[in-house]
């Protein structure tokens, strides 16, 4: 009874009072989510404010007193990039990211296009065991690999070799299912009609399935583009030289060597975190695609 | 093994028919490239790691074959990684606490959030906002978060908060009793916005004549939320959960970042340990067996996903 009585009182805010009782019936709600966000937001607005403060500023007093003694400065920018080597950590990124994402994206979509369009015995067993290697983690790699390539002397570790490659390899298998899940769903005539016509199956895959798939291909892209960049471990693990380190590493060995100068360290780590916010806000939809088809990652 | 699956749909025209087919040179050349970096790459270590943790590896020197004392020591010897006892402790045992606590936690209030946010008009600022952690890198997020836990209140956000309430100070991250709940927080924190978004998509697939229909009924909000949206998006729910539980067996740039696994071993993970026992450590043996720890952790998983794709498959 009184749920109907409700719904009318919902849909008919007629005075002011009216509204009053329903925004204040709704508060809690509104409560809620604002401190939510609130609780979301202020962390890593502390660390951007902290970044712009003179350290000084920063040893004295904690980041919120912004709001009554505003003072603001560049430096602690300045510093990390021409001091502290972050330049050269932010080329590494950009060094072991476009290939770590470019690979991956020709490969996977390839071998994709194999299963989802090409006969041959054992497919179905070969795309269920790709779809078993999701699972593997990372770690099962290390030790034999490096080991491997330590020994090799090709010196894979110390040049971008390693890191490329073993980003690459565990992109695979959600590159694969994603695109072959993704390619599956083209229409089929379209590709028997360009069979008929004599058409090869790398003109096939060149014409029609990659045009096709360039939501599902930038999707698996942006995500890959983001795993690496943001990525720790495999940089530790395969990038044994610091010149090749990329920030991730390098915020870190701040952190050992700075462990209270947070002004630096919170432009160090901005600057990590700038380009995944660029991605971020500009392809939002792109990304969240790739997100939601990589709840199997 | 069953090699006899009727082919799936979308299978394209019987190469057998035409000229030059016989052997399938088409699906060599497009599978060749992947399939050679996954054979090497994960195929052959996924063997090899498991050979050499009968192996000492000190520092990478693989001449000292020791039979099962890696494994003996893992299970037996190793309070880091598990000791059993009142309470128990030890990387494993954290993993332990990280599912229980961080996933049951990620999904409820993803799902609270999901169900909040979908009756106000800035539903999809919210969700930005609680979703931007994922864009961004752990590593930044565990500094983000150090920074929140400093100890000084004149620095660290937690502690200035306390402070008002005359708690504290705290140093959360250095003391094993708070350590691992600090974390757990962290992870939250980070994971929330990738439970909203998904479940929220499961939640606008309810239709709205069946949640009327109970508020017709007399059901109340809470009612509503346990009764009808839980089990609504049940599938959806196991889907995040499975997800995060990986994150958890995965779980290593936060602990790394933030903590380095202490005070001593109290806030170490299996991923962490894998890492720290292998690499500055030097004990590459060691380490193989944890990865294969990691690698058997996960079978469960792989079982899971096999047998909801192949359902899939048969549903299309």
């Amino acid at each position: 009874m009184t749920a109907i009585q409700d719904t009318t009182v919902r849909s008919q805010p007629r005075t002011l009072s009216e509204r009053l009782a329903r925004l204040a019936g709704r508060s809690p709600t509104h409560i809620i989510l604002g401190l939510i966000g609130f609780i979301w937001l202020v962390p890593t607005i502390g660390i951007l404010i902290t970044s712009f403060r003179p350290s000084a500023d920063m040893r004295a007093t904690g980041w919120w007193t912004i709001l009554v003694e505003p003072r603001f400065t560049l430096g602690n920018y300045e510093r990390v990039f021409e001091g502290e080597g972050m330049l050269q950590a932010f080329i590494n990124s950009v060094m072991i990211t476009l290939p770590s994402t470019l690979l991956p994206l020709v490969v996977a979509s390839m071998a994709a296009y194999a299963l989802a369009w090409v006969k041959f015995p054992l497919r179905d067993t070969t795309f269920l065991i790709i779809v078993a290697m999701l699972m593997v983690p990372v770690q099962v790699g290390f030790i034999p690999l490096v080991t491997a390539f330590r020994e090799s002397g090709t010196g894979l570790l110390t040049n971008y070799g390693a890191v490329w490659l073993a980003h690459t390899a565990y992109a695979l298998p959600f590159g694969i299912f994603l695109l072959r899940n993704f390619f599956i769903t083209l229409p089929k005539d379209l590709i028997e009609a360009a069979r008929i016509d004599g058409a090869s199956n790398v003109g096939i895959f060149r014409t029609i399935v990659v045009p096709l798939s360039v939501p599902a291909i930038a999707a698996y892209g942006i995500f890959q583009f983001l795993w690496v960049w943001n990525d720790l471990l495999m940089a530790l693990v395969y990038a044994q030289r610091n010149s090749i380190q990329p920030m991730t590493v390098k915020v870190t060995q701040l952190l050992g060597t700075y462990a209270t100068e947070w002004s630096l360290l919170a432009a160090a780590s901005f600057v990590v975190m700038i380009v995944p916010l660029i991605v971020f806000i500009s392809l939002q939809r792109y990304f969240v695609q790739g997100l939601l088809a990589g709840s199997v990652k | 093994m069953t090699a006899a699956n009727p082919p799936a749909t979308g299978s394209g025209t019987d190469d057998a028919k035409r000229p030059g087919a016989g052997f399938p040179w088409a699906a060599l050349i497009f599978l060749g490239p992947a399939g050679l970096l996954l054979l090497v790459f994960l195929a052959f270590p996924i063997v090899y790691t498991f050979f050499l943790s009968f192996n000492r590896g000190r520092g990478g020197e693989f001449s000292d074959w020791v039979g099962l004392d890696n494994w003996i020591r893992l299970f037996t010897q190793d309070p880091n990684f598990l000791r059993l006892g009142f309470p128990p402790s030890g990387a494993l045992w954290n993993n332990v606490l990280w599912i229980v606590f961080y996933v049951s936690l990620t999904v409820l209030l993803g799902l609270i959030l999901a169900v909040m946010a979908t009756r106000v008009r800035y539903e999809a600022l919210i969700k930005g906002i609680v979703f931007l952690p994922q864009a961004i890198a752990a590593t930044s997020l565990a500094i983000i978060w150090r920074f929140v836990y400093a100890p000084d209140p004149e620095t660290g956000l937690l502690n200035a908060v306390l402070g008002v309430g005359g708690v504290g100070p705290l140093s959360v991250l250095g003391s094993p009793d708070t350590v691992n709940w600090a974390l757990i927080a962290v992870g939250v924190w980070g994971s929330v916005g990738f439970a909203t978004v998904i479940l929220s998509a499961a939640i606008k697939g309810i239709s709205s004549e069946v949640l009327e229909a109970a508020r017709v009924d007399g059901a109340n909000e809470t009612q509503i939320f346990w009764r009808i949206i839980v089990p609504m998006v049940s599938l959806p729910i196991s889907v995040v959960a499975v997800t995060l539980v990986v994150n958890v067996i995965k779980l290593f740039d936060i602990i790394f970042v933030m903590t380095g696994g202490g005070p001593g071993a109290s806030s170490r993970v299996i991923a962490f340990s894998m890492y720290q026992e292998a690499f500055p450590q030097g004990q590459f043996g060691y380490g193989a067996a944890i990865a294969v720890v990691m690698l058997l952790l996960l079978i469960p998983v792989m079982i899971f996903n096999i047998r909801r794709f192949r359902a899939e498959a048969v549903q299309s």
